[in-house]
């Protein structure tokens, strides 16, 4: 029950719903990059949504199958082949041993997940499959993919023929686009902004620099403004908030973000955008955020997760 | 009397419950009180909190618990835990090798401070420190408060690699590097403690909270 990566020229981890309980203690939670499109990839292979599945930045990957089994992809960016057809992501499909599955990357969006019905087996690290790559530990010995590694799979829910062909349809994904508005809940330190620079953020577009990664993604636009202080005494953070530092550039951290920071964030990336915000491509992607309350990120957050549960489709 | 804590959202996700703006050791016991307190009885919806110098973030679960609802809980625990006794922190010795291979800064430390070295040493361990939070790594405390003769900038170059186990200074804290990691801090000394193995079955030798004494080694 296992695959082989055959070559793999971007960077591919194992990630899981990330590894919680430790931030106390400064561990970063890791995970996936793109929760909704991980999560989309177990439950098309009907796998548990907290499965460990394969991470794909941006590059392209292949895998050999070396016994039957069904896997599923989903992300964005990327073109799927299997044996010696194209397939469109955000399906799952069976796979006979032998055959080969590539992912060749494509222009807009970075990231991919390929899930296998039984979920990557990996012994947990802090409670976790997630690769934390800065500490070196979690997944595959805490190490990024490389060719010739072998990725065992556990037993499937079900009989592999029920699990294969099943899709998400477009419908119910999150709105990616290589132009999105991402909604941002203001604060905490909104205060150590000025006002024209609030605006400024809300209204101007931003574009994701080439020095990101799976802490953070720096942003490139116009600078912002502090009042005076630009450094506070360290807080707790999270995946999504936008930390300021003195040049001005705004930094959203991801998920290897540090627990903790010292620069004042003039607001969060709701969790339902994250997504969206994951997938920007570097230089290409141009962004807008736009403000909004706690309230309506959660209702968004649920009418997102809601619909990713109920619109599995039989093909 | 205490000022009330502002309870304020991070995103859709977090609390951030602040009870000053400073690196304050009283402030800092709030922090943890609270923190112990939902740590000893943690309702549904709230995943973990993380306690820093003047705050304590709570990360909850929105399909679970809204908002407007971990505020309201968070102020009731609030009293409470202003009235509660204050659990008596942990101690903990950490046997330290002052100067040498690894404290590198010891020297230019005791010379831009117009100290003897001797001084330096002494200063740094006759005191017991709290571990007001940890974060930077994995297991990384934050140590304070350091004697006003120590306060030291920090260097203007970081390094790129420091060996985990060096003890250093920088502003009013100390803080022991807990894996190979890129450092700005003046490096000072070198303990043989393992700060963090995330395999092991007690992965981090500090907590939040604890109290530590630095032990010097002939």
């Amino acid at each position: 029950m296992s695959l082989e990566i055959l070559e793999v020229n971007g960077l591919a981890t194992l990630q899981d719903s990330g590894r919680t309980d430790w931030r106390k203690f400064g561990v970063p939670t890791s995970g996936a990059m793109d929760p909704f499109a991980f999560r989309a990839a177990n439950l098309l292979a009907g796998n548990d949504p907290h499965c460990a599945a394969v991470e794909i930045g941006p590059g392209d990957i292949a895998f050999r199958a070396l016994r039957d089994c069904v896997v599923s992809v989903a992300g964005v960016g990327f073109a799927l082949s299997i044996y010696i057809w194209d397939f469109p992501l955000w399906s799952s499909y069976y796979v006979r041993g032998g055959w080969t599955i590539r992912l060749n990357k494509l222009d807009f969006g970075v990231w991919a997940y390929l899930a296998i019905s039984g979920g990557v087996q990996t012994p947990l690290v802090l409670g976790s499959s997630s690769t934390y790559l800065r500490g070196a530990f979690g997944g595959l010995d805490g190490r990024r993919l490389q060719a010739g590694d072998v990725l065992r799979f556990g037993i499937p829910s079900r009989p592999l023929p029920q699990l294969a062909a099943r899709t998400l349809p477009e419908s119910a994904r999150p709105a990616y686009s290589d132009h999105p508005t991402i909604d941002v809940v203001v604060g905490p330190q909104e205060k150590y902004f000025t006002d024209a620079s609030i605006a400024t953020f809300m209204s101007q577009p931003y574009f994701v620099s080439h020095t990101s990664d799976r802490m953070g993604y720096r942003l490139e636009g116009p600078a912002l403004v502090h009042r005076d202080k630009v450094e506070l005494v360290s807080e707790g953070m999270t995946m999504g908030a936008i930390q300021v530092p003195a040049n001005g550039q705004p930094i959203v951290m991801m998920a290897d973000s540090p627990t903790t920071g010292g620069y004042p964030k003039i607001g969060t990336v709701v969790r339902a955008d994250l997504p969206l915000l994951a997938q920007c491509a570097p230089g290409k992607s141009r962004i807008r955020f736009q403000r909004t309350t706690v309230a309506r990120a959660q209702e968004k957050a649920r009418r997102l997760m809601g619909r990713l549960g109920g619109s599995i489709e039989a093909e | 009397m205490h000022s009330t804590p502002k309870i304020v959202p991070l995103g859709d996700s977090a609390a951030l419950v602040r009870f000053g703006d400073e690196i304050e050791p009283a402030v800092n016991r709030r922090v943890h009180a609270l923190a112990n307190l939902l740590e000893a009885s943690p309702p549904a919806g709230i995943i973990e909190t993380v306690p820093a110098y003047a705050t304590l973030l709570v990360h909850y679960d929105p399909f679970v618990i809204s908002f407007t609802q971990v505020r309201d809980f968070l102020r009731g625990k609030l009293s409470q835990a202003e009235e509660t006794v204050a659990r008596k922190p942990r101690q903990l010795q950490v046997p330290v090798r002052y100067g040498g291979e690894y404290g590198v800064d010891l020297e230019s430390v005791a010379r831009l401070l117009h100290l003897q070295v001797e001084d330096v040493i002494r200063l740094h361990s006759e005191r017991t420190y709290t571990v007001y939070m940890m974060g930077f790594t994995p297991g990384f405390p934050y140590l304070g408060k350091l004697d006003d003769a120590l306060v030291t900038p920090r260097l203007e170059t970081p390094r790129t690699r420091v060996p985990a186990g060096t003890v250093a200074i920088a502003g009013s804290q100390t803080g022991i590097y807990s894996v190979d990691s890129p450092g700005g801090w003046n490096l000072i000394g070198w303990t043989p403690l393992k700060l963090f193995d995330p395999h092991s079955e007690t992965p981090f030798l500090f907590s939040p909270g604890d109290e530590v004494k630095f032990i010097a080694e002939q």
